[in-house]
């Protein structure tokens, strides 16, 4: 019969609007600024640095190796050394960042910069709500802007974070462990070039 | 001078056949993306077609050349930018030639069912939106939709990213599957027939898109071999080829599925031709996740940074969902490619499209059009 088919869709599309009224599974989408889904372990969008403690500055993971900024695929990084050492996580002393720059509206959010990192000190955000009427300073983020707790990364990425910990504190025994065995070792006699 | 006079001389003054020109696009609603046809019309029926693109061109193989191996990896996700899982793949599938890379058997097995996942969020988009251009405005589309977004839920959890998933590594997977991926996967899997079902009530014997399809936009199959045409193209016009069974790439030589052909070549055939690829999607998938071993997801082998691959070149080709996407790299040694080339299947299955609306109406191009199935990203590059 001609016109079947098309009664048969429209009774396809009668089943789907009825059926949304009663069957919770059929309605897909969540009234957005009102209602929010929560965001999933592994989603990212900008990076942001790793701190350690309370204090944002000195606690800094990051060693301002550059690697990130080498890495990074459109080049949105920029990090300038600081001549001053500070002392990382195991007492050994390691370069700092002096700046270290991001500028999100270039930022792909790909997580290269996360995966190349070899101190574990920029990791990926979930914000999304990101919009500014500042087009330039306001999506230029320096560090201090860029700095979060070691908290907020474990709530955003439970279980990298959970291993992360792990790992330092492991490393940290381990490296107090070696300076305690290298404090009771007798000193050895100073070395004859040692002057030099 | 009244105005009925004036349409009076205008007429005699035009020549019998006058044609016009109509500039369809950039910002055409139906021309999927920054794509412009220049069309030249005598009446209703189309003369003459120009396709003219490369308003999205992003020069993203000189990038591709100054930047480092790794770095070109999430530039790909924006080739086609629905389907970023399979540009992945065959990128990494190219490098891995070129660099003497083995993937482990689970990252090969991952790497299939995200790709045929992918072909499930192409075809069902791409039905909605064929559909979209014969004035189904909105049902198909968002039926189509919604299933779409539940595999893009599956692809966030996985890669941490809806579209631009940046996934695949040279020499095996970024990640390993969270808790819970592979069962919440094959739930999806196991309920994807009913929608299927559910979208094939709704339109696949509707009269008015067998009216607007049947017969339309033919593709002789001479001519799509000819052409360089690939993919579901290619095989609606009934000629039998899909790497996946010539070339077995991965391990797609394992598993069990047939490869739908269509007859006639037309839109219907190609439409029909996709959501039977879907059903054979899914067969593959069930097979996959059955079958998916353990073990790393890494080649021991394979360095994340500072990828040097021998002097040499590689070309490295998959089916993906628009057809054959191949990514041709020269090495010098360096750490970036000396030269990098893909082989886009929108671009060049693109270039039939004068030979299959010349003497067909103007809104029926639009319909041969959606039926090409292009991503501009991937034409302009």
């Amino acid at each position: 019969m001609n016109g079947a088919g098309i009664i048969k869709g429209m009774i396809e599309t009668a089943r789907n609007f009825a059926g949304s009224y009663h069957d919770s599974k059929r309605l897909t989408t969540v009234q957005y600024p009102e209602e929010k889904l929560a965001p999933v372990e592994n989603a990212r969008t900008i990076p942001f640095l790793v701190y350690d403690g309370g204090d944002a500055m000195p606690g800094l993971r990051c060693t301002a190796c550059m690697i990130c900024e080498k890495e990074c695929p459109p080049q949105c990084i920029y990090i300038v050394k600081d001549q001053v050492k500070k002392p990382d996580f195991v007492g050994k002393m390691q370069m700092q960042p002096k700046v270290f720059d991001i500028d999100i509206s270039v930022c792909m959010s790909c997580g290269i910069c996360v995966e190349v990192c070899p101190f574990d000190a920029i990791k990926m955000d979930q914000v999304f709500e990101l919009s500014t009427n500042d087009r330039f300073g306001g999506l230029l983020l320096n560090k201090t802007q860029l700095a979060k707790p070691n908290e907020y990364f474990n709530k955003l990425h439970k279980t990298e974070a959970s291993e992360i910990d792990a790992r330092r504190i492991e490393e940290k025994q381990k490296a107090e462990a070696a300076a305690a065995a290298k404090a009771a070792a007798p000193k050895p006699p100073a070395a004859p070039g040692g002057a030099k | 001078m009244s105005a009925s006079t004036t349409t009076v001389e205008l007429a005699e003054r035009a020549p019998e056949n006058q044609l016009l020109e109509v500039s369809l696009g950039p910002q055409h609603p139906s021309t999927h993306g920054v794509f412009r046809m220049d069309v030249a019309l005598d009446g209703e029926t189309v003369v003459k077609l120009k396709p003219v693109f490369g308003y999205l061109h992003r020069n993203h193989e000189k990038i591709a050349e100054k930047c480092s191996y790794l770095g070109s990896m999430p530039y790909t996700d924006r080739l086609d930018y629905i389907c970023s899982l399979t540009n992945n793949w065959a990128y990494a599938l190219t490098v891995e030639k070129l660099a003497g890379l083995v993937a482990p058997e689970r990252a090969e097995y991952i790497r299939v069912i995200l790709s045929e996942l992918t072909r499930l969020i192409n075809h069902s988009a791409l039905a909605g939106f064929l559909l979209q251009d014969m004035g189904a405005l909105g049902t198909p589309l968002m039926y189509a939709f919604r299933e779409r977004e539940k595999i893009l839920d599956l692809f966030e959890s996985l890669t941490g990213a809806r579209m631009m998933c940046n996934y695949m590594r040279f020499g095996g997977c970024r990640c390993d599957l969270p808790p819970g991926w592979i069962e919440q996967a094959r739930s999806l899997v196991a309920e994807f027939p009913k929608f299927l079902d559910e979208f094939e009530a709704l339109l696949t014997g509707n009269e008015i898109l067998l009216a607007r399809t049947e017969g339309v936009g033919v593709l002789p199959a001479k001519l799509a071999v000819n052409a360089g045409v690939t993919g579901p193209m290619l095989r609606a016009s009934g000629v039998n080829y899909d790497i996946r069974k010539v070339d077995a790439y991965g391990v797609y030589g394992r598993f069990k599925f047939r490869v739908p052909l269509g007859e006639r070549g037309d839109v219907f055939d190609r439409y029909m031709l996709r959501i039977l690829e879907m059903r054979e999607s899914l067969k593959i998938l069930d097979q996959a996740m059955r079958d998916l071993p353990g073990g790393p997801i890494m080649d021991p082998k394979a360095k994340l940074r500072n990828l040097r691959p021998k002097p040499g070149e590689a070309y490295g080709r998959i089916e993906g969902p628009k057809g054959e996407l191949g990514f041709y790299l020269i090495s010098d040694g360096g750490p970036n490619p000396y030269r990098y080339r893909v082989r886009p299947p929108s671009l060049i299955n693109l270039t039939i499209l004068e030979d299959m609306c010349l003497g067909q109406t103007i809104a029926d191009a639009v319909v041969i059009l959606g039926s090409v199935d292009i991503v501009l990203g991937e034409v302009d590059r």
